[in-house]
């Protein structure tokens, strides 16, 4: 982008629906943001795969046809675009003290540092999950799957811009410097680490590329469900646009793992003792203790149970709950308790918290049930193949570094435990250093189109009509 | 709301032995000493709250202001203390919020008025006693925890990308950064007003370089450094505060248990009694000056007061007179008016007094005399009434004749046939300052130059009268008079307006300048008193009372 650059050139380079060409003080923060950027882009995402045309789906526009172009695009060259979901109605905050007036199309004084916090605290989020599964290109288990987590990349990369747009439109200098942080924390990072614990985890491989994906990208979801319940309209709407997108993140992980799972159950009755691991594939305490590490973790994402903050968002009308308008009548929520079990004198008690207070833990609980959701469609995949083998998901008061759990130890069914009893099993529960080792030596790369590693089964059927066998990426142009 | 200061819960004891610490632990290595900060979440003083996010009450400051006392005394080979967190990505939350929510308004100010002399004890050990504190802020740095690390002589912050100094006082709570935040920002760091202005108003706080850029911290340092950088800096400050030390050998003195008798509210020292009667809602408070023998040690020099450690007459009866008054202060909520009596022998106290002045190039003794200031500045700041009787047996000179002056009133008995006598030393001429930077006796006479210019250097015991001539007297009684006068003048005091006198009584201590320690309770504290009792802070609406619950803060926006 350059300032000779008339509006057709630069409405084609970054396509949006925010009257880019029309706004020259945002030209300008982007125009510096933007080789920031594509310098982050090079140095932190999947930079060895750079030079291949990947068929990719790119949203050109917010029409019914627009959001899904597909076509074969170096990542470099993606367009990442600005699209707010458009507003036909007069938009009203949702939820809290002032829930049914009009929301506010600026950012309104009293919430700006609020606002700006929940914000870059998403924002934070988008570029750490690219540089965590940088490496991943290397051991993709088919041309089919490296396609998806490219996909996967361009959209995290173009949430980072959506979520930019609004720091640099709304929020003036400050915006600016919160844009260029966004760039210079980096997941795991010692000195420099990225704001939320689940997005300095390391993601060395597809198992936990899936599980992340299924239970993280998921948390994802609901947080931007929740602040698409926003009474700052451009950030409900920013967000209603990205939720489109996360829908196949989750698509990925959730339908990955099912694979997994239904390679694992063939090899299962393939291998005379039953032995998963025998056959090259991944036993079924593995993909258990996985999916305990990374849901746990994700559970953690949604913040304290008992919030202060949390009241406040809502009470501000800045973040509502999943599906607020639609689900709720009380949106002010000032009366009501929620009762959630806390622990007391070592041991676990029922306690009745202010519903306010509260919010994060009833986010949660949609989230829980989601995931639990997709638990049964997992199982339902092992009963049709013939194993016995069921999956479940811990309690959520196992393994939690936030909230009133942390620094409590609890087995996977929720039960309270010492901490010698938790040390002394944790490696049945969670994912061990030998795990990755195991994993790592059984993903190697499998770049032949229709070809699929042997630990996992192929989908059943390819992206936008195309066949399972298709070109996806274009290893050698 | 629930009234920790209440009737049922046992009394605060401020005595405490670094065995039974329960927040805090220190160690010693050489010249440096690193004190760290990991409070007990369940270690509160009172039922209610969870000291999470090392938050802190009035117990976890008591072991504070404990660490800091015993450091000067015990561990004088110490010049440099970091102050650290014991916790991951959290250096110190500041006052726990819901302890401030739950609390009656006398609780609070005691406990903001506790946490901000032991802040400046802190401070005044860096340039007084060559013992300056670091703070190593390895996480958030919130409130008090920011207020705690400005009291420090330098700030040092983990440049982490998340890691803030905020005072998020007034946007959050509604009320003020109560340990001296604001002034400290200003007067000692010379942070802009503007910047200040900007800084207190955003509750998230200032991280990384613009922390640095605006003087809220000296420097910012990676995460994997961090520990590294500021022992280099430490080791760096050794070398600063290890020049011109005062002699003697650097052999800490324990500072052993007071372990006063206990008979309801009365406590009875060996030097110090304090004996309450709720009724009359009065309390005695009775030093005994110091003995012949008391002065033949000080005579022996530096290091024969060093060897008598916490049992010299003036670091044990000192002592003892810091905890009556702390205790009147927190135990005895209801009463009003203290009457101070000094006994003992005038010329013995003087000849104390000389000798300790002789011996003060010793570093003992030097901390002895920096210790007998901070308990009279404690005085000085206790929000009761005093009154010194003068009368039989009594001996207010030198030190003593320090309580006299930081007295609301002075009561002398001019009895010919037993004259009670008052004198001078040079304790009175500067050793003993007040918050505000001038000496009692500067203050009683500030308008009275000549005077004090003919007091000053005066060594003589002066009789009854020559000391009313003298201007150090309030109300001069004969013995016929006594009785019924004092008992008149304390009938009268205990009947008006507390809060009245208190203020009043605050306002007229302190003629004449300001300092920034001054500043910090004439100020800072005299408004957030205020603003603790306004509806915007604990009204039912209050953004005090309601945070952490799901109603929003609802303000009434008349400016007074």
């Amino acid at each position: 982008m350059t300032a000779t650059s008339t509006s057709v050139d630069l409405d084609a380079k970054i396509p949006n629906n925010v009257g880019l060409s029309d706004d020259p003080k945002l030209q300008r923060a982007l125009e510096q943001w933007l080789p920031k950027y594509l310098e982050w882009w090079h140095d932190m995402g999947p930079t060895d795969f750079e030079h291949m045309p990947i068929f990719l789906r790119t949203a050109v526009s917010v029409d019914r046809g627009g959001w899904a172009n597909y076509d074969y695009v170096k990542m470099p060259d993606y367009r990442w675009g600005i699209f707010l979901t458009p507003n036909d109605s007069e938009p009203t905050i949702k939820c809290g003290d002032d829930a049914g007036t009009p929301a506010w199309s600026d950012v309104p004084g009293e919430h700006r540092n609020a606002l700006r916090r929940i914000i870059v605290t998403q924002a934070d989020t988008e570029p750490a999950s690219v540089e965590q599964q940088r490496m991943l290109g290397h051991v993709a288990p088919s041309l089919y799957d490296l396609r998806n987590l490219f996909q996967v990349n361009v959209e995290e990369g173009r949430h980072l811009w959506a979520m930019v747009y609004l720091l640099q439109k709304y929020f003036g200098r400050d915006g600016r410097d919160e844009a260029e942080e966004l760039l210079l924390r980096r997941s795991g990072d010692e000195d420099k680490p990225r704001i939320l614990g689940a997005f300095n985890q390391p993601c060395d491989h597809w198992l936990s590329f899936f599980a992340f994906t299924m239970f993280t990208d998921r948390d994802g979801k609901y947080q931007l469900a929740a602040l698409a319940e926003s009474g700052f309209d451009p950030l409900a709407r920013s967000t209603q646009f990205m939720l489109t997108e996360e829908a196949h993140h989750l698509f990925v992980g959730d339908t990955g793992l099912q694979r997994i799972i239904k390679r694992s159950a063939e090899l299962q009755q393939l291998d005379p003792n039953g032995d998963v691991r025998a056959q090259g594939g991944i036993d079924f305490d593995l993909i258990q203790r996985t999916i305990n590490y990374w849901y746990t973790y994700s559970l953690d994402l949604f913040g304290g149970e008992i919030s202060s903050n949390a009241s406040t968002f809502f009470a501000s009308g800045l973040k509502g709950r999943y599906h607020e308008t639609r689900r709720y009548e009380d949106h002010k929520a000032l009366t009501g308790d929620y009762r959630l079990p806390v622990v007391e004198n070592g041991k676990v008690v029922e306690k009745d918290v202010p519903l306010r207070t509260a919010m994060n833990e009833v986010l949660r609980d949609a989230y829980v049930a989601d995931c639990e959701k997709v638990i049964g469609r997992w199982n339902k995949t092992l009963e049709e193949s013939g194993s016995p083998t069921r999956l479940t998901l811990p309690s959520r008061l196992f393994h939690r570094h936030q909230g009133i759990y942390a620094g409590h130890h609890f087995d996977p069914q929720g039960k309270l435990i010492t901490v010698e009893q938790y040390e002394a099993n944790v490696h049945r529960w969670l994912l061990v250093p030998e795990d990755n080792d195991y994993l790592l030596s059984i993903m190697k790369p499998c770049y032949e189109p229709g070809k699929f590693a042997n630990w996992i089964a192929p989908p059943t059927k390819g992206i936008e009509g195309r066949p399972t066998d298709f070109e996806y990426v274009k290893m050698h142009d | 709301m629930q009234q920790p200061a209440a009737s049922s819960p046992a009394p605060v004891d401020f005595e405490v032995e670094p065995e039974h610490y329960r927040h805090w632990s220190v160690a010693y290595d050489g010249a440096i000493a690193r004190v760290t900060m990991a409070v007990d979440p369940e270690g509160g003083l009172r039922e209610g709250y969870e000291l999470k996010l090392n938050s802190y009450d009035l117990g976890v400051d008591i072991e504070l202001a404990d660490i800091v006392r015993r450091m000067r005394f015990e561990h004088p080979e110490v010049r440099v203390v970091v102050l650290r967190s014991g916790i991951d990505r959290v250096f110190c939350a500041g006052a726990n919020i819901n302890m401030l929510g739950q609390s009656t308004h006398a609780w609070k100010v005691n406990f903001c008025k506790f946490t901000n002399e032991t802040r400046c004890e802190l401070e005044e050990a860096t340039g007084a006693s060559q013992q300056a504190y670091v703070a190593a802020c390895n996480g958030t740095t919130a409130g008090g925890g920011y207020e705690l690390a400005l009291a420090c002589e330098e700030i040092y912050l983990q440049d982490d990308g998340n890691s803030a100094v905020s005072l998020p006082e007034v946007p959050l709570l509604g009320v003020l950064p109560g340990t001296g935040g604001l002034t400290r920002l200003v007067d000692k760091r010379k942070v802009r007003r503007d910047r200040a202005d900007v800084f207190s108003t955003t509750a998230e706080g200032i991280r990384g370089k613009k922390a640095k850029q605006w003087r809220l911290v000296d420097d910012v340092f990676p995460r994997s450094k961090f520990d590294e950088k500021v022992a280099v800096r430490a080791t760096a400050l050794v070398q600063r505060y290890s020049k011109d030390l005062p002699a003697g050998e650097r052999k800490g003195v324990e500072l052993t248990a007071l372990a006063p008798e206990v008979e309801g509210n009365d406590r009875r020292y060996r030097h110090v009694a304090l004996e309450v009667d709720q009724t009359a809602r009065t309390a005695s408070l009775t030093i005994t000056g110091p003995t012949a023998d008391d002065v033949a040690i000080l005579r022996r020099g530096g290091e024969a007061a060093q060897q008598a450690g916490a049992e010299l007459w003036a670091l044990r009866a000192y002592r003892e007179l810091d905890d009556a008054l702390l205790h009147l202060r927190v135990n005895n909520p209801t009463v009003g008016l203290v009457l101070v009596r000094a006994k003992g022998d005038a010329q013995t106290v003087l000849d104390h007094d000389a000798a300790l002045v002789a011996a003060r190039d010793h570093w003992f003794v030097r901390e002895v005399l920096l210790h007998m200031g901070r308990v009279l500045r404690r005085m000085d700041n206790t929000s009761r009434s005093f009154f010194a009787l003068g009368d039989r047996g009594t001996a207010f000179a030198g030190n003593l004749l320090e309580l006299a002056l930081a007295a609301d009133r002075f009561y002398l008995l001019d009895d010919s046939s037993a004259p009670v006598h008052v004198g001078l030393g040079e304790l009175n001429e500067g050793a003993l300052p007040m918050a505000h930077g001038l000496t009692r006796l500067q203050t009683r006479l500030y308008g009275e130059q000549d005077t004090l210019d003919g007091l000053v250097g005066n060594r003589a015991l002066l009789e009854p009268s020559a000391a009313d001539d003298a201007g150090l007297v309030t109300v001069l009684l004969d013995d016929i008079d006594w009785d019924d006068d004092v008992r008149i003048a304390i009938e009268e005091r205990v009947s008006l307006s507390p809060d009245a006198l208190t203020g009043m009584e605050q306002n007229l201590r302190f003629a004449g300048p300001e300092t920034p320690e001054s500043k910090i309770y004439a100020r800072l504290s005299a408004w957030q008193n205020w603003i603790f009792i306004r509806p915007n802070a604990t009204g039912p609406e209050g953004a005090l009372t309601l945070y952490g619950r799901p109603e929003r803060p609802s303000f009434d926006w008349q400016r007074v």
